[in-house]
């Protein structure tokens, strides 16, 4: 313990603990302006995958189809390492630099809405055939179908995978400290891997598992008091 | 007035096409409670979906209150379905919204003002008999209550048809009794016609005045209800009427033949054969059964012999009066 307490690396932590808040801070908004942004695009698309199938609620054209699909596969067979060092002519043109924590935002939301999309087609084909055939007998339009009955019943569905996005997303952010993202990320991998102080990299590395408990606990919470098919 | 003019469905399946429906002409009347029944792959939900274009026919014409339903615009089905409206053997509820909101939810659909549906909503919920379940959610109901919401549903805009597709097959005895008193209520108050999809016999007997027998995709009876029971002609229907086949006997002179069947009937508080003894006089012998219980409920058939005087009539209007039974005179 007194060798730990007299080390370098101890000294340097003690050094960058003071920004440790704020890099807490840098990882959350991300995490979440990200995900809120993975969500706009991704939930259309994805009840598109659905609604949009041959005997759909809104067939859309097989290329359509097509299309959507084989790009979705795409960017989610990309790695997120390859893909954010692809995007950064992107990023810089969205937000004007590719350094820095709002840059990260960019890769990350285009490597996780085609994610966000595939979990919301899951979520959507989870709602009863029938309630949807229930639907269109009492004269809902497509649009009241997707926005009355399939959103609102897979909601409890909904949150759980959005937790799950978001945690994964998360985890993605922190990758980002590679090409200079903010957040604990950053820290975990300029202190800890390039300069191998174990202690920072520890600690921060704890710091974002302790986000994800926390992120994981709340969603399923949600998820479940969200559901009426749960008697209490 | 619905009428069904040569319709004819076709599926593609792996195996070729099927024939769900072949040639199908009904006509059915204002304040009808038609029934439509026929064994699993008959054709009768599919038929059924027809009426409100849930399914589109491939040949022949849907006439619902003089209008061709096929040609109608999307827009213009929409509205004609707040005419015609469904319920389902699933009960297909919205699980995320309370009792009340599932009922205000077509009304909400049709742009209905929120005041005005809720308190529509809340006369529904009296009518089907649940006032106290506006703010339960679906999963807290039982099956009968969740039809009776899914009844409510049905009936928030007024409309002068309602489909019931297997409306009581996931329901007991008891529950299905109830609920079809209450659809025979609906239809005798509000006027609304009722096409009712089964294949249970005891419904179609307990409230339908007309019956469709469809079989592998073609109706093969149609008529009064009592005229079908009394006299099946086609396979189909003696199938039907006599689940377990009808027992056969020789004409036993100075008796009179009763055919005797029993769809789903609570018989064991209430012997028949021992009632008819002991209330109507008649010294009545069995000569051919074959009857099962299953769960409670007998079914089967059974062939009694009657001596010819005037207990015999008795019983044959003790039997008439026997809940679940359908009967037949037989001459040998």
């Amino acid at each position: 313990m007194d060798a730990l307490l007299a080390s370098k690396e101890w000294a340097t932590f003690l050094q960058i603990l003071p920004t440790i808040p704020f890099e807490t801070w840098e990882t959350i908004w991300s995490t979440v302006v990200s995900t809120l942004l993975a969500l706009v695009i991704g939930l259309p698309l994805g009840v598109c995958l659905v609604t949009g199938e041959p005997g759909g609620v809104r067939p859309l054209p097989r290329w359509v189809m097509s299309l959507l699909n084989v790009v979705i596969n795409l960017l989610r067979s990309v790695p997120f390492l390859i893909l954010m060092i692809i995007v950064i002519p992107l990023s810089r043109l969205i937000v004007g630099t590719s350094i820095g924590t709002t840059a990260s935002i960019v890769p990350l939301v285009i490597a996780s809405f085609p994610f966000v999309s595939r979990l919301v087609e899951t979520s959507m084909r989870e709602v009863d055939a029938g309630v949807i055939e229930a639907a269109q007998s009492m004269g809902a339009t497509p649009l009241q179908i997707i926005t009355k009955v399939m959103i609102p019943e897979s909601l409890p569905s909904l949150v759980s995978n959005v937790t799950i996005a978001t945690t994964t997303i998360m985890g993605y952010g922190a990758m980002a400290g590679i090409i200079g993202g903010g957040g604990l990320g950053k820290i975990a991998i300029n202190y800890g891997y390039y300069r191998f102080n174990v202690v920072l990299e520890i600690f921060a590395t704890v710091l974002l598992v302790i986000l994800v408990q926390i992120l994981q606990t709340v969603g399923t919470r949600l998820a479940v008091r969200c559901d009426k098919r749960i008697q209490r | 007035m619905i009428e069904l003019q040569h319709l004819t469905k076709r599926f593609a399946t792996k195996g070729g096409t099927v024939v769900a429906l072949n040639d199908i002409n009904l006509t059915i009347r204002d304040g009808d409670i038609y029934g439509i029944i026929g064994m699993s792959g008959a054709g009768k939900s599919t038929l059924v979906r027809c009426i409100n274009m849930l399914e589109r026919p491939d040949e022949g014409h849907v006439v619902v209150e003089g209008r061709q339903m096929q040609q109608l615009s999307p827009a213009e089905l929409r509205s004609a379905r707040r005419d015609i409206t469904m319920i389902f053997q699933q009960f297909n509820l919205l699980m995320q919204r309370t009792c009340l909101r599932n009922i205000m939810f077509p009304m909400e659909l049709a742009k209905v003002p929120r005041e005005k549906a809720e308190a529509r909503a809340r006369e529904l919920l009296e009518l089907v008999g649940l006032p106290d379940k506006a703010d339960s959610y679906p999963a807290q109901l039982s099956g009968g209550q969740k039809q009776r919401i899914a009844i409510a549903r049905a009936l928030a805009t007024d409309p002068k048809v309602l489909l019931c597709d297997e409306a009581t097959s996931a329901l007991d005895p008891n529950t299905t009794h109830a609920i079809l008193q209450l659809i025979q209520k609906i239809n005798r108050e509000l006027g609304i016609t009722v096409v009712v999809i089964t294949h249970q016999m005891s419904v179609v007997e307990e409230i339908c005045n007309r019956v469709a027998i469809l079989d592998e995709g073609t109706v093969v009876e149609e008529g009064e209800v009592q005229a079908i029971f009394s006299h099946p002609t086609s396979a189909a229907a003696r199938r039907l009427v006599y689940p377990a086949g009808a027992p056969k006997a020789e004409a036993l002179p100075g008796h009179r033949l009763v055919r005797v069947a029993f769809n789903g009937t609570q018989t064991t508080d209430k012997p028949l054969v021992a009632s008819l003894v002991l209330q109507c006089g008649a010294l009545v012998s069995i000569l051919a059964a074959d009857t099962r219980i299953v769960n409670g409920q007998t079914l089967g058939s059974m062939l009694l012999a009657l001596p010819e005087d005037e207990t015999a009539d008795k019983a044959i209007e003790y039997i008439q009066h026997y809940p679940g039974i359908t009967y037949e005179e037989v001459n040998g």
